[in-house]
């Protein structure tokens, strides 16, 4: 019996197999270098997919430059030629699209689906005088300018964005929100540790990260509703403030890619999802899913879209 | 302490975990050895394969590669002047000019003596003193970060030759500028792209370094053959040399590699400097120190400007492992990927990793000894052969430099722009050289100039810009104090010599 069950296991792999098959593997497009998150997310994604058998082989294609312009670029050159890439990217090609850094725009692609998802979180050292978001923003509104916050990227960055956002939504200009920009987000958590700025905008992996060593706590979080691993931490929507902010990750194929293509795509990408070997993956890195196949997946980037312009525009990053 | 020595050393001398240690350093000496390509690449592509033996061993395995490929680096930036990794640019400066005066198998030599002591220096203090050195990492705040990359501007005296301190100036100076190329660190707004979207990013270091070093040599070689033969290969004389050292060298450079090996060490436990800052640092301060008639040989095959960076960017790079276990602050592209490995394993980076992982911890560190040793084992039998090709013909050996440094910028980015940006580089570099400019301090003002620009305009945000921060802190104020009295010194020094003159 024992027997049997495992051949017919096998048997229906191997249909499993046989019904992808419409597809080649996929040649994964990374837009930036080895080990940042966009080539994690690849890597992973694309090993979860080869061990949950649905794909032989999964290829990946580093290409940096360009603030990530350049591999946008070769995806629109060339994609269709090859019709096998998918290029992982997340909310930087939104923002960066918005700022005139890259010439392109999600538009320009055909978005396929989101996978992943991180949040934005405030982080305050752990000897922090600061005990709570509100007794931040409570200093926020004697002086805006009394609070450093500290991000891992350049003024208009995504964590400068979303801390921005996050004290505009208690009420507090953001344009007078000292955001102090470091190279990365290792030596911005340097900076917060060593006790030069107050507090530190990044994304919540990191933040739980910092919290669970005990370096550090985590005020609030820009999830729309509690996160069900963590229900202790305060949403800024929990605390009464209308505010949420999601860093999705997701794939894009060439523009004109073809409607039985993106199916197959979307099916692919819904099944590993829900596959064991994915959750060890995600699991693994601690991320949190947001499959939205591709029509909820342009709503989500045209929200984000019209979001982000709002804070820019207020910021000075875009004109009105 | 002792504990977890002994557990160190129980998982590191597993058969398996030896073997991982050995493999490790292997591929990071080859990958060094590359011109251009550094152990990020190599590390995060064996990421997927570290998941599946265990978090002790892949740790073992990543790190071996990193400090195998900082040892195995300085290999081309002797032999032909092009640096595998960046932190090994330092050490062609008086390592490159060693194998051409026909000294390569010293040179190779001393490197390998300089790395190991460099590098098991570093593991001692990593044992001994890496929760105290945590510290020591968070104490460093960005007006600090200035003053010590101000400190090591003052070095571009040690880079210029007798009287060519005006162009040692012009060419910091460029460096400078060539730093503020890409997007505003700050504003985020883009600066000198002229609209080219393969400028957003900014100019590599590594490819300037290729570029005025190795391209610009091979350049000068086809034009002045003359030159180029001088001192080398086409008669039949030998140029290797012999790989021993005399007893007086070995004298003469101990006390320069245990400075340079703490020195090394405590810049590399810096989250914010690295290897590449450590070994110019160490290249200076060496030859501050030196006796004056020994100064000025550096930058012209003096032993003691290749022991320096040698030995300090190998202790920098076990040095870097302190912020990354005990804190969970990555220095470095290559320790942000390892610190991204340990997450994946199920560990949890910060101060309780020590507590709760020991044997991650303390094997990581001991395999670091043998690492070195192994590391020693590996190169030196292999000097000779890896010498013997500057006994190529030089008809082949310029061709063949010019295609490693092209293929090992290429590599790096797969970006023909960067290939277009280095050629124009080089061109450059040639007329300057001819025109007897050094090349060094541009290396100096471009690794230095980003950094400055970066912590200056955080301290000045931080202190609401107010220039107090100089003296608000008495670790600022200190190393501030310390630069003034190497620019000074000097100074007085040029004062008397001229009271005597007259």
């Amino acid at each position: 019996m024992k027997f049997a069950l495992k051949h017919l296991k096998l048997a229906m792999a191997g249909v499993a197999m046989m019904s992808t098959q419409v597809l080649a593997d996929t040649h994964f497009l990374i837009p930036g270098g080895p080990g940042g998150g966009w080539d994690t997310t690849a890597r992973a994604v694309g090993e979860a997919l080869v061990k949950s058998g649905l794909e032989s082989n999964a290829s990946f294609q580093n290409m940096s430059g360009g603030g990530g312009g350049r591999a946008i670029a070769y995806l629109i050159e060339s994609g269709n030629k090859k019709g096998d890439m998918l290029m992982v990217n997340s909310t930087p090609i939104v923002l960066r699209a918005l700022s005139g850094k890259i010439p392109y725009s999600y538009r320009d692609l055909t978005p396929v689906a989101s996978v992943i998802a991180d949040y934005g979180a405030f982080v305050v050292r752990d000897d922090s005088p600061f005990k709570s978001w509100k007794e931040v923003i409570a200093r926020l509104e004697v002086n805006p300018g009394s609070v450093t916050v500290a991000g891992g990227s350049a003024r208009g960055s995504m964590d400068h964005l979303v801390a921005a956002q996050a004290v505009k939504a208690a009420g507090v200009d953001g344009r007078k929100l000292r955001y102090i920009p470091y190279d990365a987000g290792g030596k911005a958590k340097a900076g917060l540790l060593s006790g030069e700025v107050k507090m530190l905008s990044t994304g919540l992996s990191e933040a739980l990260d910092m919290a669970k060593s005990g370096q550090a706590r985590i005020l609030a979080v820009t999830a729309p509703e509690p996160i069900a691993d963590y229900p202790e931490i305060p949403t800024l929507k929990s605390l009464g403030y209308d505010m949420e902010f999601v860093n999705w990750r997701g794939f894009f194929a060439a523009p004109d890619l073809p409607q039985a293509q993106l199916d197959e795509y979307t099916v692919r990408l819904q099944k590993l999802v829900q596959s064991k070997e994915w959750e060890a993956v995600r699991a693994r890195n601690g991320w949190l899913n947001l499959f939205k196949p591709q029509h909820e997946f342009i709503e989500a980037l045209e929200a984000q879209e019209a979001q982000l312009k709002v804070v820019m525009e207020e910021l000075g990053f875009v004109r009105r | 302490m002792l504990d977890g020595i002994l557990v160190g050393l129980s998982t590191a001398f597993m058969w398996q975990n030896l073997l991982y240690v050995i493999v490790g350093c292997f591929v990071g000496t080859f990958i060094g050895m590359l011109p251009g390509l550094g152990p990020i690449t190599a590390i995060a592509l064996m990421i997927p394969i570290t998941y599946n033996i265990g978090a002790d061993s892949g740790m073992i395995l990543m790190a071996g590669v990193y400090y195998g490929a900082i040892f195995g680096g300085s290999t081309s930036s002797i032999l032909i002047n092009a640096p595998g990794v960046a932190g090994t640019v330092a050490s062609s400066f008086d390592g490159y000019p060693m194998a051409k005066q026909g000294h390569a198998g010293k040179a190779l030599a001393i490197a390998a003596y300089a790395s190991f002591t460099g590098g098991t220096i570093g593991a001692l203090m990593l044992m001994i003193a890496a929760p105290l050195l945590a510290k020591v990492s968070l104490s460093f705040q960005s007006p600090d970060y200035v003053m010590l990359m101000f400190l090591g501007l003052t070095a571009i005296a040690a880079f210029s030759a007798k009287g060519q301190f005006l162009k040692a100036m012009m060419m910091t100076v460029f460096g400078l500028m060539l730093s503020t190329v890409g997007i505003d660190p700050s504003s985020g707004t883009e600066r000198f792209t002229f609209g080219q979207a393969d400028l957003l990013d900014g100019v590599s270091f590594l490819l300037v370094a290729m570029a005025t070093f190795a391209l610009s040599e091979a350049l000068i070689n086809v034009i002045r053959p003359e030159k180029a033969n001088q001192g080398s290969n086409d008669d039949d004389t030998p140029v290797i040399g012999s790989t021993k050292l005399s007893g007086a060298e070995v004298k003469e450079m101990a006390p320069v590699v245990g400075r340079s090996s703490i020195l090394g060490f405590i810049i590399g436990v810096l989250p914010g400097a690295g290897a590449t800052i450590a070994s110019f640092m160490a290249y200076a301060t060496e030859r501050n120190l030196a006796p004056k008639a020994i100064r000025e040989r550096f930058g012209r095959g003096e032993i003691r400007g290749l022991a320096a960076p040698e030995s300090a960017n190998n202790a920098a790079c076990t040095g870097s492992f302190v912020p990354l276990l005990t804190l969970g602050i990555p220095g470095s592209g290559t320790t942000a990927i390892m610190l991204g490995a340990l997450i994946a394993y199920g560990i949890q980076p910060g101060p309780t990793l020590m507590q709760d992982n020991p044997t991650v911890f303390w094997s990581v560190i001991v395999s670091m000894y043998f690492g070195n040793i192994v590391l020693l084992i590996l190169n030196l039998p292999l000097i000779p052969y890896f010498a013997k090709a500057l006994t190529l013909p030089r008809s082949v050996l310029t061709v063949m430099i010019l295609f490693f440094s092209l293929i090992g910028v290429y590599l790096v980015s797969f970006n023909t722009f960067d290939l277009f940006m280095m050629v124009g580089f080089a061109l450059v570099a040639v007329v300057l050289r001819l025109l007897s400019f050094p090349m060094a301090p541009l290396l100096l003002g471009f690794i230095l100039g980003d950094m400055i620009e970066r912590n200056y305009r955080r301290a000045m945000m931080i202190s609401d810009g107010s220039i107090s921060f100089i003296w608000e802190r008495p670790l600022t104020l200190g190393i501030f104090a310390l630069a003034m009295l190497v620019l000074l010194i000097p100074l007085k020094e040029y004062f008397q010599q001229r009271k005597v003159a007259q």
